[in-house]
């Protein structure tokens, strides 16, 4: 967890019960367009630019190096996607771990 | 197994609001960086959490960019003649009140060339909802400037600046008294859908205003090449100010002065067709 700015926040005294969720990000590579809304706008920078590309040249998102279990499912990068190639699927983060 | 799976991307095949939009016809036509498929993501999330059926609802859009944003959705959709979306929706909602009628449409198509079909609708206060794209230009026909073209603009009609003032589409839907007017960006996707999802409960005319980023037309001759710089300028640009002063609300483009957004007008009006079932029942043709 990225706790820079948690440093001057006093913890509170419920945080064993909060459940951080957990994202599995799906891509279709078929549709993107490479136009980056959801890499820049991801608020933990969960994405990058891929190495590989689509049939029309576009790279479409990956995982960024040791990121995949940062995405918290805000789905910032579902809603702001013009193509509908990119969606989020929430998952119990303890759980999915456990498994 | 599924460590591995967690720690890369999963490559899918289909989105989960595949069953409200053309997946055939994917990807579509714009071009990468432009704000309508956030749009068009809005508009179907809006009508996946609205409680009218789907059947129910009607999309009709006109010429331009836009127009094509019909042919996506997976419902009753209609392509009209360049500048008529509104006329044919307010035929249609007219004949068909069960229907939630919703007209998504570019700038230069609703306020330029069917500037009054936009005013005359709302002094009926039809029941339709428009939600008219604004990227500042005609986007289709060569990037010339129009009635929403900020003033100084560059465009391929204004290399030197654009000599006119723009509308102010807020003040002019509040001034002919719409029930409903917001503006929100394709930025504020959430506040977009849910004021769409509101736009739908409305009785009467509503409109919400979209500023969406063009990068190909009004961003190639302004300096904002990509979609990401204009999803720079809205997010150091723009304020939510619910009850803001309608006067002072007009867009001009320049870094510093604000756009303003919100849900300006939420109030209850009488409707077209109440109106019109009260003369009818005047005229004794309706008990």
């Amino acid at each position: 967890m990225n706790s820079i700015s948690l440093k001057f926040v006093r913890e509170p005294i419920n945080k064993h019960l909060q459940k951080i969720p957990l994202g599995i990000i799906h891509v279709i590579p078929e549709r993107c367009k490479e136009c980056n809304y959801c890499i820049e706008l991801c608020p933990r920078d969960v994405l990058k630019v891929g190495e590989e590309r689509n049939f029309k040249g576009y790279r479409w998102p990956v995982i960024a190096d040791g990121k995949a279990l940062d995405c918290i499912a805000c789905k910032m990068c579902e809603w702001i996607c013009p193509e509908f190639a990119i969606f989020v699927k929430e998952v119990d983060r303890t759980e999915w771990i456990k498994s | 197994m599924v460590e591995v799976q967690v720690l890369r991307e999963v490559v899918s095949s289909e989105s989960p609001r595949d069953d409200l939009i053309r997946r055939e016809r994917f990807p579509h036509i714009w071009c990468p960086g432009c704000g309508l498929g956030t749009v068009l993501k809005c508009y179907v999330e809006a009508i996946a959490s609205s409680d009218i059926p789907r059947d129910k609802h009607v999309i009709v859009s006109g010429i331009g960019c836009s127009g094509r944003m019909a042919g996506y959705v997976n419902i009753d959709s209609y392509h009209v003649t360049h500048g008529r979306p509104i006329a044919f929706a307010e035929g249609m909602k007219i004949v068909r009140p069960d229907l939630e009628v919703t007209v998504i449409s570019g700038d230069g198509d609703l306020v330029t060339i069917g500037g009054n079909h936009f005013i005359h609708a709302i002094r009926r206060n039809v029941d339709i909802n428009v939600f008219l794209v604004n990227n500042f230009i005609y986007g289709m026909t060569g990037n010339q400037y129009g009635s929403t073209t900020p003033l100084g603009a560059r465009s391929s009609t204004s290399p030197y600046g654009c000599p006119e003032y723009p509308f102010n589409l807020p003040l002019l839907a509040a001034a002919l008294g719409a029930p409903f007017v917001a503006r929100w960006t394709t930025l504020h996707v959430r506040q977009l859908a849910e004021a769409m999802k509101k736009a739908m409960k409305v009785k009467g005319f509503a409109f919400i205003e979209i500023i969406s980023p063009c990068p190909v037309g009004f961003g190639s001759y302004n300096e904002m090449r990509e979609g990401m710089d204009f999803i720079k300028f809205f997010l150091e640009n723009c304020i939510v100010d619910h009850n803001a002063d309608l006067n002072k609300v007009a867009i001009s483009m320049r870094p510093g002065d604000p756009i303003i957004l919100g849900n300006f007008v939420e109030r209850e009006a009488p409707t077209y067709h109440d109106l019109e079932r009260e003369v009818f029942r005047k005229a004794g043709w309706l008990k």
